[in-house]
């Protein structure tokens, strides 16, 4: 078998024969790093014929900062504050993920109450992330009123996380061995008063946006990914389940109380940028319902299994861990050596480096307003892809 | 029917020809209000607008607005004119300098020239031209000129795509925008735009012709609000896609002078609606109830006028704040595959209804 390896020479290079009906000429647009609706410093080097896009090449790196090297010099415990600056709209997530590779790697067996925090504030954090997103949305298909409307309620939510773990970005809460903090006294009131704001809310957001005509219209059938395509590129997250394919950790291989509560996995049907808008938005309604299973039974007993100054040295060998973030697969694999307090290694597999490629198969033949809303629909957070 | 008050039409220009005889200098100061008013009219109104439009939109968003400066930001505008003025004003290096200078102010001009005719109530209009209509929508066609030479001289491929967008756009909807203003010419039988008011005293264009008044009403607004760049069509711009679309490279008063007339232009064409189908600043009556009537009379026109326009404003201001953006192709598909036919058969409907006298209140 053959693998063609087209290099940026070759993909910058004007096609021979145009497909296009007109006599028109190709022409090359950097779009970014610096663009609206690139979120952030990501940059797509565009083939345009008119306003069709004709390729698309995503050109990273623009706010690489060695992560996983860093890593190596930094204790465990401090690598928790680093998992919090790759995807900052995940940040408990990320912190759980290294958190559990090091439980792994120390065999620590944490408790009921340490589990269930956890997984309520990963579930918060994944529908605050998605409200970032559903407001994003919007603003990149030119509707300004849904970006302020995410924003309103994402509030409710950062309060809840910033009067328990003390932050608004980067929280940094969970903890090799536990939590950072125990909860604060008016958590669960909070959390199920929010409940109860934010189901109505949910419906508000279908009138303003899931129910406009041209929303239909710019979304329906735009930026297929066909499943194969999905599983082959990497994509994970709600980018695979809205092609079809039923694969999340949570339910896969649960983690924390995922499989203690019930819920249901999101699953699109055809894979186009309406069904990533659907995936996530139901993914909200099964968050919130998570929370409430969760939220009143939250287990007496302690929050940090460790003693606060310990260092940490695991045994020689290497530890992985995985979970199902709000944009889908972070993997975090760990390498001791058994004599430092440092980790030998660490390698990251961050959801969105492989979310990204699957545009440069389902943006070409579209126009530019489609690639934005199809980039919009990846959710794409660029720190995380450069780390 | 009762006798209904006889509304004296007597525009600037007017005066300054009856005054000629006299003394050429009161002339010329008539000459001059007109002038100086219609350019102290668009540089207040610019700021009215933005102000209304920060205020409506933050309402719109659950938020608040401008609130610093002055009493609730009232004073705000100012204080983002001055900014405006005192930015650097940066051309970039491989501009078409000349142009790229001129495209602001020819934006504007199409604008401005509008305004001259519009009658905003019987002794409020700068001049009353006999072809009125077809002045405003061959004028009003100036703007897009703007538009096509700021994004060609910018010299930057996102300014490039769109002017062409902005091009493709406005040629299209204005044969729409046309297309609903014929009708109402038609029932009027006039061009004139005091006439046009006038012909309404019995009642408003958009309901006293069986459906075709309101359906030209609905074709003009959608298509105006494509002609004038703004959500749902505001593709030229399309902040999210191109940047800023032809005004990318825009900074300054260049760029604050797109922006001006952009608010003008959004009144232009509710004021130009108001006038043609909601009977401009003729008040608003109910067939023979002298007191209501009489009570409307009360209220002076020039009141009218600014109730009937702000409501239009507002109208398009809600479309903005809630609708996205459409894309180029579904932009084209709507003009020439629905609203063109529909405007088609309209207009010819309108032409069976005037010919067979069967608008309401006949004459």
């Amino acid at each position: 078998m053959t693998i063609a390896i087209r290099t940026l020479e070759d993909l910058t290079r004007p096609s021979a024969t145009p497909d296009s009906p007109l006599a028109t000429q190709e022409y090359f647009v950097n779009m970014g790093p610096q663009h609206p609706s690139t979120h952030g410093v990501l940059k797509l080097l565009l083939k345009l014929d008119g306003e069709t896009v004709r390729e698309v090449i995503p050109v990273l790196g623009y706010v690489h900062r060695g992560m996983e090297k860093v890593g190596e010099h930094l204790g465990y415990r401090q690598f928790v504050h680093m998992s919090d600056r790759m995807d900052y709209l995940s940040a408990l997530m990320n912190n759980w993920a290294v958190s559990r590779a090091v439980e792994t790697a120390m065999k620590i067996e944490t408790n009921e109450r340490i589990e269930t925090i956890r997984t309520i504030m990963a579930e918060l954090q994944r529908i605050q992330s998605h409200q970032l997103w559903w407001g994003v949305f919007g603003m990149d298909l030119g509707a300004f009123t849904p970006f302020l409307y995410g924003f309103r309620d994402r509030e409710h939510v950062t309060d809840i996380l910033e009067k328990t773990t003390g932050a608004r970005l980067t929280m940094n809460y969970i903890q090799p061995g536990g939590l950072m903090f125990d909860l604060h006294p008016d958590f669960q009131k909070e959390v199920k008063e929010f409940i109860a704001y934010f189901r109505p809310k949910l419906k508000e957001y279908e009138t303003l946006f899931s129910e406009n005509v041209i929303v239909h219209k710019r979304v329906k059938g735009v930026g297929v990914l066909d499943a194969k395509t999905a599983i082959s590129i990497g994509t994970t997250g709600p980018v695979l389940r809205a092609s079809g394919v039923d694969y999340d950790l949570r339910k896969r291989e649960p983690y924390g109380m995922y499989s203690k509560v019930k819920f249901e996995v999101a699953l699109g049907t055809t894979g186009d940028t309406w069904d990533r808008y659907q995936v996530r938005i139901e993914e909200m309604k099964q968050s919130l319902s998570i929370i409430e299973q969760l939220i009143d039974n939250i287990p007496e007993g302690k929050t940090m299994l460790m003693k606060p100054g310990a260092k940490i040295k695991p045994p020689e060998g290497i530890s992985y861990s995985h979970m199902e973030t709000a944009r889908g697969v972070l993997g975090i694999m760990l390498v001791s050596d058994g004599k430092d307090h440092r980790p030998y290694r660490i390698h990251l597999r961050t959801p969105n480096y492989n979310n990204i490629w699957s545009i440069t198969h389902t943006a070409p033949g579209w126009r530019i307003a489609d690639l934005v809303a199809i980039l919009s629909s990846l959710d794409i957070v660029v720190p995380d892809m450069d780390r | 029917m009762n006798e209904t008050t006889v509304w004296q039409v007597k525009t600037i220009a007017q005066r300054a020809q009856e005054a000629l005889p006299d003394s050429v200098w009161l002339s010329a100061g008539y000459i001059a209000l007109g002038l100086v008013g219609a350019g102290a009219f668009v540089a207040l109104l610019g700021m009215v607008l933005i102000y209304a439009e920060r205020k409506i939109a933050a309402h719109f968003q659950c938020r608040m607005g401008p609130m610093r400066v002055g009493w609730h930001g009232i004073l705000q505008s100012i204080a983002d004119t001055l900014k405006l003025l005192l930015k650097e004003d940066i051309v970039p290096e491989n501009a078409d300098k000349l142009l790229h200078l001129i495209a602001p102010f020819l934006c504007l001009l199409g604008a401005l020239l509008t305004i001259a005719v519009l009658p905003m109530s019987p002794t409020l209009q700068v001049a009353d031209v006999n072809i009125g209509v077809l002045y405003i929508s061959a004028v009003s066609g100036l703007g897009v000129l703007g538009l096509l030479v700021a994004g060609w001289s910018s010299n930057n491929k996102w300014s490039l795509i769109g002017a062409m967008r902005a091009g493709a756009q406005i040629v299209s909807y204005e044969l729409s925008a046309t297309l609903a203003l014929l009708v109402v010419v038609l029932l009027s039988g006039t061009l004139q735009l005091s006439k046009i008011v006038e012909s309404q005293a019995q009642g408003w264009w958009i309901w006293r012709a069986h459906g075709v008044g309101i359906v030209s009403f609905i074709i003009f607004l959608i298509a105006s609000v494509a002609e004038i760049n703004r959500t749902p069509f505001d593709i030229a711009e399309g902040e999210s896609e191109l940047t800023a679309g032809f005004h990318t490279e825009y900074s300054g008063m260049r760029f604050a002078f797109f922006f001006l007339a952009e608010f003008i232009n959004m009144f232009i064409v509710s004021a130009v609606c108001s006038t043609l189908f909601l009977g401009g600043w003729m008040p608003f009556h109910i067939g023979n109830l002298a007191g209501f009537n009489g009570i409307m009379d009360l209220i002076p026109p020039g009141l009218w006028f600014a109730g009937k326009t702000s409501f239009i404003i507002f109208l398009i201001m809600w479309f903005r704040w809630t609708f996205p953006r459409l894309r180029v192709d579904q932009l084209m598909k709507l003009e020439w595959k629905l609203l063109l036919p529909i405007g088609f058969v309209n207009l010819f409907a309108a032409a069976v209804i005037v010919l067979y006298n069967l608008y309401f209140f006949p004459k």
